[in-house]
């Protein structure tokens, strides 16, 4: 059974109306557990609204998507998906480590269990030295961090983000591309990943799929196929640059249709 | 305790404010002897002191009478508002039905319940004034926790959802601490209105042991500096019941911007 499998799934918003939108369109892709799958595309090509369809966020006008063989919404409750989005959504009278906690805690587990488990991920994400912090004490890069270790702390089979690094420097963004690769090699964690930059994109993947946009749709998919384990020489190795040369002429391909 | 440059930084920090006061009671006091004011129009703050000295035990239990009704009806009025913006919160059709009501019944002046009250209760009762007071505190409060509990991101919604996380997990967990600031800073007008309220309903009759009551017929016989006595408690007293609300908000809310301190 494959982590992902969609068919035919469509997103109209605003049907029948003069500001009808086909956000996504005819978009068939599906995903063998522990890939890493990154969405990439223009803006308003529909990658987020994707992400939201295959995470129960939006139903679709058309298609289907089954996550574990199972609809998005009965994986939703069965709490199959880990979010991450590019705002950290921190709740700001928790401290890290309760944080964290949060998911756990709504799941009904008991608090002993639930500190050990939160402390457990802060220390994944090397930031169990701040588990006393508020949330604004951080930088940008390390409350995402904690929003990751909130995402998989009830240990969730596929990971759903959402530009995560959008709003962090390049020399965070590199740290936090690696931290992820290490993360999802111990939690062997399915991942669909949306952005908009091609090295991110083609560093983090197992394979990178294009989209284009007005309807949104999947163009072309490139399959990554870079030596594991992954690490600051990857970005220098010749093939990650001739990889970077196909997506972009994928993208560019978008652009000029 | 406080090392000492800390508590010097604090003194110079307000120095301007006590240089207002106190240069203000000054030029008070010295207006009075100048041009010879008379007491039924401004008492000296002297005389308002020394009034204090003579007439302390009719004076606190003036001001403990109308404090106590005060904390009352803001305590009633403040768990009844919560109460209700929770459920507003909860369920649409109480939101739908009763915010347009509410938001109007705050436009009005409530006050103007006071004499009613007294038909309602009977002049002597403390009820009477508790109503009051608790009607006037609930709109403002109800009102501005129902605007916090539905004022959350979108994006925080979504992330409770992605928890599978229940409504009431969701109002509890999310909402409602989200919500406190707008609850405290609503609460810190209301503790001002309970006094206003708590005062002029005793403008219209009851036991003399209340502040109201003591202004009017102090005024009534001519003894001013009582009068002005009363005032200066009342606005002491106002004072108080403001700082106690935000002692509680520090010690509730650390992590928000208006209190956080490191």
């Amino acid at each position: 059974m494959s982590a992902l499998a969609l068919r035919g799934v469509g997103k109209v918003f605003n049907p029948g109306s003069d500001q009808e939108v086909r956000a996504v369109h005819g978009v068939d892709l599906s995903a063998e557990r522990g890939e890493f799958i990154s969405v990439i595309g223009p803006s308003g090509c529909g990658k987020s609204t994707l992400l939201r369809l295959i995470g129960d966020l939006t139903p679709p006008s058309s298609g289907t998507v089954l996550v574990n063989g199972k609809t998005p919404a009965r994986a939703r409750l069965d709490r199959d998906y880990g979010m991450v989005f590019q705002s950290a959504t921190l709740l700001e009278w928790r401290r890290v480590q309760a944080n964290v906690e949060l998911p756990l805690e709504i799941m009904g587990m008991d608090a002993a269990e639930r500190s050990r488990q939160a402390a457990a991920m802060l220390e994944l994400v090397q930031l169990d030295r701040f588990a006393n912090h508020y949330p604004w004490q951080l930088s940008g890069g390390m409350q995402q961090r904690v929003a990751i270790a909130r995402a998989l702390a009830f240990k969730p089979s596929i990971l759903l983000m959402d530009e995560p690094f959008g709003a962090l420097d390049e020399m965070t963004r590199e740290r936090m591309q690696s931290e992820l690769l290490r993360i999802r090699a111990e939690t062997g964690t399915t991942v669909v990943f949306v952005t908009h930059s091609i090295p991110e994109a083609v560093f983090l993947s197992t394979r990178v799929v294009i989209m284009s946009p007005r309807p949104g749709t999947i163009t072309e998919v490139v399959d990554i196929d870079l030596p594991e384990p992954r690490s600051d020489d990857t970005r220098e190795d010749q093939r990650f640059f001739e990889l970077l040369t196909d997506v972009r002429e994928g993208l560019r391909a978008v652009e000029d249709s | 305790m406080t090392d000492r440059p800390e508590f010097l930084r604090k003194v110079y920090f307000r120095l301007p404010a006590i240089g207002i006061f106190v240069g203000g009671l000054i030029v008070w006091e010295g207006m009075v002897r100048i041009f010879d004011i008379k007491g039924f129009i401004l008492p000296a703050p002297t005389a308002i002191a020394a009034t204090f000295a003579t007439e302390t035990s009719d004076l606190l239990a003036a001001g403990a009478g109308t404090f106590s009704t005060a904390l009352a009806g803001l305590l009633l009025g403040g768990f009844l508002a919560v109460f209700t913006a929770l459920a507003a919160a909860r369920w649409r059709f109480v939101r739908d039905g009763a915010l347009p009501f509410a938001i109007a019944a705050n436009s009005t002046p409530i006050v103007v319940l006071a004499p009613i009250a007294n038909s309602w209760f009977g002049l002597r009762s403390p009820l009477g004034s508790i109503f009051v007071v608790a009607i006037l505190v609930f709109f403002p409060v109800m009102i501005n926790l129902v605007r916090g509990l539905l004022s959350v991101e979108a994006s925080e919604i979504e992330l409770m959802e992605s928890y599978a996380a229940g409504r009431l997990a969701t109002l509890w967990k999310l909402q409602f601490p989200h919500a406190t600031p707008y609850l405290f800073s609503a609460l810190k007008v209301a503790a001002a209105l309970s006094l206003i309220g708590a005062i002029v309903k005793e403008f219209f009759g009851g036991s003399q042991e209340r502040l109201g009551q003591y202004i009017t017929t102090k005024a009534g016989l001519l003894q001013f500096e009582e009068a002005w006595a009363a005032i200066v408690l009342a606005s002491l007293f106002g004072i108080a019941l403001y700082n106690i609300v935000v002692l509680i908000e520090r010690r509730v809310i650390p992590w928000h911007v208006s209190v956080r301190s490191a």
